[in-house]
């Protein structure tokens, strides 16, 4: 667990965190709108604000206790900022290596070996001996990570780390992430404002407004809320669990478990996640029988659990799919109320398979 | 141009000496000073700051007068030396040194301190949670990365020192071997109307100083450039 109780006043900014715990597991999102303190924060759970008051604790460890505090670089904490902060007198390799030469003998282990294989693993092994200045955004901040897990950290942070990259590089990063953060089993506090950003890695969301952690919820109870901060101009949104799957069916992915199967039309270039789908409610449509001439080629049967009112005349449908997961639907009260949908009712949950592409 | 006399090459060693001396005592004492004044919130910062750049505006005979009344016979540092049966410092090579390590101070101070505040404090931080601790982020970090603004102290420093003349006179006066400096030998061979000797000597002293400063540029455009933040 990771839990405290944290004060910092920062010029005009107070955070007052209020006492929180959640599980040193897994990805846990700071997620707000600009200004609310979850950097602050990320920086008063790091202990680099040297102003930092309360308490904190890391899996049992005291790290932080009134005005005493455990040392930065005793705390074992990676951190990749959002510019990635490279030391810009060194090449590639200097960076890399100025995190593995610093390591306790006793921190040494075998999921993260050298710097050759870290830097293979996250996509810099020809880099290495370039200057960090001639790095694109995307490289550096491939660098940045690779740099963090080679200090073999308890805990990784990162600050917004994609906000500065273009989409193509942003979403080859969500999958590296997503990807280590699985496989090193290292847990991750990662900021974003970028609901899709937490849609796509969250285990976890720590919701922040006003310097202060207003809720923490797992994924699905943060997206089961109709009026969840997490949905945007886009509406509300479903995330699915399921792996990606190959599919015989040309220019097609398929996505699923053992009892949902849907496929997806993906875009040239785009680096899917392969445990996660990403549906807006709006693109989902719903029928009270299985139509049988349409060009929609996922037709899911669904069992609404419930209906709520979001205003200007739409209606958001919360159904069940086969395998028990949400998914959500935002249509029309008129089309409703033609349909006569009802809590408990079963029909068919209708989505393009070109909709479904991240 | 006639060979130099033994007497002159021996202003020259001296002061090189003397400006070696200083800008190697400047580099130790101002380095913490300089991080101190550029990262304080200290109340103290602003006049600790215009105490070291006072040479800038003093005529260097005040800063001498002064120097001449603590380091000599009845001042408090000459005479406690006299009291522990050591000599005082006026007059004398030690004198000068501590002459021109203050009058040289705002030239170190100052590259240094704009140096380190330029250094992105984000950088540290990620030293810091890669388990550098201040030693060590100062020595791998803040001095590379300041290396340009080193250069610069190390060069201005040098030749501020060679060309200083006021501070030396007041409180050294012009022994050979000990306090006579070229700048003070080219002043007592025009006195002496021995205006050869004055040539040779005024000729070193301006063309060590432009190649000094051109030096200085050449270098400092080479090794800015890959460390200007993108």
């Amino acid at each position: 667990m990771i839990e405290g109780n944290l004060t910092l006043t920062k010029g005009n900014f107070e955070l007052q965190s209020g006492t929180f715990a959640f599980p040193a597991k897994g990805v846990s999102v700071l997620f707000g709108r600009s200004g609310c303190g979850k950097s602050t924060l990320l920086r008063a759970i790091t202990g680099l604000d040297a102003g930092t008051r309360g308490h904190l604790s890391f899996k049992g460890q005291r790290w932080q206790d009134a005005a005493w505090h455990l040392p930065v670089p005793q705390r074992d904490i990676g951190f990749v900022f959002q510019d990635a902060a490279l030391f810009p007198h060194l090449s590639v390799r200097g960076n890399l290596a100025f995190a593995a030469r610093r390591v306790p003998s006793g921190r040494a282990d075998d999921a993260i070996d050298s710097i050759a294989s870290t830097a293979s693993r996250v996509g810099v092994a020809d880099l290495l001996d370039q200057s960090v200045t001639t790095l694109s955004g995307g490289q550096r901040q491939r660098v940045a990570i690779g740099r963090a897990l080679l200090s073999r950290p308890r805990l990784l942070c990162m600050d917004e780390p994609l906000s500065a990259l273009d989409w193509r590089a942003k979403a080859e990063l969500l999958a590296l992430i997503d990807t280590l953060a699985r496989e090193t089993c290292i847990p991750v506090l990662f900021i974003t404002h970028s609901p899709l950003e937490v849609e796509r890695l969250a285990d976890r969301v720590i919701f922040m407004a006003d310097g202060r952690i207003e809720r923490i919820d797992s994924l699905p109870d943060a997206l089961a809320r109709p009026d969840s901060p997490l949905f945007d101009e886009e509406g509300p949104v479903s995330v699915l669990q399921g792996s990606l799957q190959a599919s015989d069916e040309p220019g097609l992915a398929a996505f699923g478990n053992d009892t949902l199967r849907l496929r997806l039309s993906l875009a040239a270039g785009a680096t899917p996640s392969a445990t996660r789908l990403r549906v807006l409610a709006r693109d989902v449509s719903l029928d009270t029988v299985q139509p049988q001439c349409v060009s929609i080629l996922n037709q899911l049967p669904i069992t609404i659990t419930a209906l709520h009112n979001t205003g200007q005349d739409r209606v958001t449908v919360v159904c069940h799919l086969a395998d028990g997961q949400p998914l959500m639907a935002e249509i029309t009260r008129y089309s409703c109320q033609a349909l006569a949908l009802t809590r408990g009712m079963r029909a068919f949950a209708l989505i393009k398979s070109v909709a479904l592409m991240e | 141009m006639t060979t130099l006399t033994p007497g002159e090459w021996q202003a020259i060693w001296l002061t090189a000496k003397l400006a070696g001396l200083t800008t190697l005592i400047l580099l130790i004492v101002s380095a913490p000073l300089a991080w101190w004044l550029a990262h304080s919130t200290s109340r103290l910062a602003n006049p600790v700051a215009a105490l070291v750049s006072l040479p800038l505006v003093l005529p260097p005979t005040v800063i001498g007068f002064y120097l001449l009344i603590v380091l000599g016979p009845q001042g408090a540092v000459g005479g406690t030396l006299e009291d522990l049966g050591l000599h005082h410092l006026a007059f004398s090579f030690w004198g000068i040194l501590i002459g021109s390590v203050i009058y040289s101070m705002p030239f170190t101070v100052q590259p240094l301190r704009e140096a380190f505040a330029t250094i992105d404090s984000r950088l540290l931080d990620a030293a810091a949670t890669l388990r550098a601790g201040a030693l060590d982020r100062f020595f791998n970090l803040v001095l590379p990365l300041s290396r340009s603004g080193i250069l610069t102290a190390v060069v201005i420093t040098f030749a501020h020192t060679v060309g200083e003349f006021g501070v030396i006179a007041m409180l050294g006066g012009s022994i050979p071997g000990e306090t006579r400096v070229v700048s003070i030998a080219i002043y007592d061979l025009t006195q002496a109307l021995e205006y050869g000797a004055a040539h040779r000597l005024s000729a070193i002293l301006l063309g060590f100083s432009f190649v000094t400063l051109l030096l200085f540029y050449a270098i400092n455009q080479r090794v800015m450039s890959p460390l200007k933040p993108r």
